[in-house]
């Protein structure tokens, strides 16, 4: 691929060939789609804004779901569990001690933190099925949990919250607002693991997905990266959970099923493992495929869906983003 | 490769972007002019009525999925032989959401600002109403008869764009209250509840319905949904030797309680049990000889029951579900449930002062004894100022032979007990 693009380049004066670079054509990419993004709630109906606004909060999820997974090389079942913490966390602190919304969002980051850092211990020690059969545990016990502790989750029944107001000065709608915060947080969440994954810890990680031997001969402290992959993971997906809460307002167990942990993963996996635009993709496929299933055949939705990822799997192993890079290195190049 | 990804979703959501502006939808609504003016008539013209509802079609909540299809039928039904509502076609929207809350709110915002749809009618379940009920009425769209029987449809006072329609589960407490202080007057109750919601109304409720009375809960045991088995419950249970045994379980509870009740020989409670389990399926697998006298309550003809073969009602709904929705079940209650819940919604639109949200608003909060098609005799919605649960009487049945028998009177909650509030 890299030959056929320096052909390309080659044959370019010298002056542009700065912009063709990939990482000139990939920040144009990034900008174009920032700018798409700014300009989208401005041009469609509350009602796009506001799925758009949930597709940014599962990439949020599945960002951190992809760290864990697609580059370090660790599987969680669980992920569910650590965005339903950052919802509860979220929707707990707004509804008794009135915290302001902004300072529930570090509010949630930190306690997912630690409860991945605390769930990292056991990833140090199990390993593939096994740490599965811990992570799926979480994510079952979890729903019966919230249910105990009524007077602090408000049981079964969940928690109503009061919406952020977008403030006067900035002439927005509610779910425009509420969309530029999702944005401003899976921006900001994206730039983080973008930097994090260039560093040394990126490195560290992707040498322990490929091979943990080889890994610990180069001087890779396995335990300390599992554990702490396992942890930041879990920060993006209670970030998520925190935005999450923000915009629907209602909390209750029963929205964070195991089913939950289960689709982030099955989308993570359709979107791309190990991917930048995998979490996006997968984002779009969990926010909309279910609907257009269930517009092709209403009585069974659930049969579609499965249909479908079986399909996206066998056409591209490597996930939509791996099928995207390859329809376009199909197109002859004109040069 | 990644680039080009990234490309793809930027296309993707311009593609989005181009489909139409933010003016076409969203706040866009028509209004009614003349003695209604200004009143919202979005959804509604003089020859259709759109309405969307919000139904669990798939997951482990999927066997509500019938309702709709009874709502479906009788729709179809009025449409073709009846000329629709007031002379408006219904087009009856359903969008599935799984049972799960945000998916909830999802398919309310599309079917409200999407499809732009006159009312909700229906959505299932509390926590789908709870999460979508603050967005209907900011938006002040009719979300009317709700299937979930929390109390609060009705006690809370924020939310007038949000009405139940079955007995809540506060009133059947009551029932079976009224039922015991007649009939055993000083007895010892033993109780096990699902610890949610709807059992915390219910057992609430009748807490509340035996103050005052020699009626005493002697034991009280909870079980979770995720419990597999509730056995060490009705062991303790048994234990405390009580005569009235209050059994508040979903279905697959139901089955296990019952089927402890058996077992345990040196245990002979008044077994009741309350209506959300008192389906022929959950007696059928613990063995109609071993449920003989168990007492529950209704306030809907059970498609089951003999007694309605040659009822005029009866024979209609089972021709027209044949009819319109082939492949379903008439016999299956939840259809049944379906269709009788539609024609309360043809009563309310007929009795609309004005075809706007607001008249259907008022409309289905001036119900006076307004009979409905397939409700037990003597059931019938009525509500008004202070006053907003549909229906509120029902009547007991016991267990004989193979199937429910009706006993006694309709017990009309409201004038034994006065009004629910919250």
């Amino acid at each position: 691929m890299t030959q056929v693009e320096d052909a390309g380049v080659d044959a370019r004066p010298e002056r542009r060939r700065p912009r063709w670079t990939p990482t000139g054509r990939r920040r144009a990419a990034v900008a174009a789609l920032l700018a798409a993004a700014l300009y989208a709630p401005f041009q469609l109906v509350p009602f796009h804004v506001f799925q758009l606004t949930m597709v940014l909060v599962y990439a949020v999820a599945l960002l951190g779901l992809n760290l864990l997974v697609g580059h370090a090389g660790q599987i969680s079942l669980g992920h569910g569990a650590f965005f339903a913490v950052g919802a509860y966390t979220a929707a707990v602190l707004t509804h008794g001690p009135g915290l302001p919304y902004p300072l529930t969002l570090p509010a949630a980051a930190v306690v997912a933190f630690l409860l991945g850092l605390a769930f990292g211990v056991p990833a140090v020690r199990l390993r593939g099925l096994y740490l599965a059969l811990v992570t799926l545990a979480m994510a079952i016990f979890l729903v019966p949990l919230l249910k105990r502790f009524e007077g602090v989750t408000g049981g079964s029944m969940g928690l109503t919250l009061p919406k952020p107001g977008p403030p006067a000065w900035s002439g927005l709608a509610e779910d425009q607002w509420l969309y530029f915060l999702a944005l401003a947080v899976a921006v900001a969440s994206f730039a983080l693991v973008g930097s994090l994954l260039r560093s040394r810890v990126g490195r560290a990680l992707h040498a322990l997905r490929d091979d943990e031997g080889a890994a610990e001969v180069m001087g890779v402290r396995l335990p300390a990266y599992k554990t702490l992959a396992f942890a930041w993971s879990a920060m993006f997906a209670g970030v998520a959970g925190c935005v999450y809460t923000w915009v629907i307002g209602f909390v209750s167990p029963d929205s964070f099923t195991v089913n939950l942990s289960i689709t982030l993963l099955a989308g993570l996996v359709v979107g791309g493992l190990g991917s930048t635009a995998g979490p996006v993709l997968g984002a779009l496929f969990v926010m909309f495929v279910p609907s257009i299933a269930q517009d092709l055949n209403e009585a069974a939705p659930g049969v579609i869906l499965g249909l479908l990822i079986i399909a996206v799997m066998y056409v591209a192993p490597t996930g939509l983003a791996g099928l995207a890079g390859r329809l376009i290195r199909k197109i002859p190049r004109k040069e | 490769m990644r680039v080009s990804a990234i490309g793809c979703a930027a296309l993707l959501l311009v593609a989005v972007g181009a489909c139409g502006g933010r003016e076409s939808g969203g706040e866009a609504g028509t209004a009614a002019s003349g003695q209604c003016q200004g009143q919202q008539t979005t959804g509604i013209t003089d020859k259709s009525i759109k309405l969307g509802g919000i139904y669990p079609l798939s997951g482990p909540a999927s066997a509500y999925g019938d309702i709709p299809k009874g709502i479906k039928a009788y729709f179809d039904y009025v449409n073709a032989e009846k000329g629709g509502i007031g002379g408006r076609t219904v087009e009856f929207i359903v969008r599935d959401d799984g049972y799960q809350p945000p998916k909830a709110v999802e398919e309310a915002r599309r079917l409200v600002e999407q499809d732009q749809v006159f009312a909700l009618f229906q959505t299932l379940g509390t926590p789908s109403t709870t999460a979508t009920w603050d967005y209907t009425n900011q938006r002040k769209v009719p979300q009317v008869f709700v299937a979930t029987g929390a109390s609060k449809w009705g006690t809370d006072g924020a939310h007038p764009w949000t009405i139940g329609w079955q007995p809540n589960y506060v009133s059947e407490a009551r029932v079976y209250a009224q039922y015991l202080k007649a009939e055993k007057p000083s007895a010892k109750i033993a109780v096990l509840y699902q610890n949610d919601d709807f059992g915390k109304d219910l057992l609430g409720g009748f807490k509340k319905a035996i103050e005052g009375t020699q009626l005493t809960i002697v034991a009280e045991q909870s079980y979770e949904v995720t419990d597999p088995s509730i056995d060490p419950q009705m062991r303790n249970l048994a234990g405390s030797k009580a005569e009235v045994f209050l059994d508040i379980t979903t279905p697959k509870f139901g089955s296990q309680a019952l089927a402890a009740d058996v077992r345990n020989t040196g245990w002979n409670p008044l077994h009741i049990i309350n209506n959300v389990a008192a389906s022929i399926t959950v007696l059928k697998p613990v063995g109609f000889d071993n449920v003989q006298g168990v007492v529950s309550s209704s306030y809907y003809k059970d498609p089951n029951d003999p007694t309605w073969a040659t009822d005029a009602e009866m024979t209609l709904y089972k021709q027209k579900v044949k009819q319109y929705a082939p492949g379903a079940d008439p016999n299956i209650p939840y259809l049944t449930f379906g269709w009788a819940v539609a024609n309360s919604f043809h009563k309310a639109m007929d009795a609309a002062k004005c075809p706007t949200r607001e008249g259907l608003r008022d409309s289905v909060r001036d119900l006076r004894n307004v009979p409905i098609d397939m409700l037990l005799p003597g059931v019938t919605l009525s509500t008004g100022q202070g006053d907003a649960f549909p229906i509120e009487s029902m009547q007991l049945m016991t267990f004989k032979g193979q199937r429910w028998e009706l006993f006694g009177q309709v017990i009309d909650t409201r004038k034994e007990f006065g009004p629910l509030t919250g």
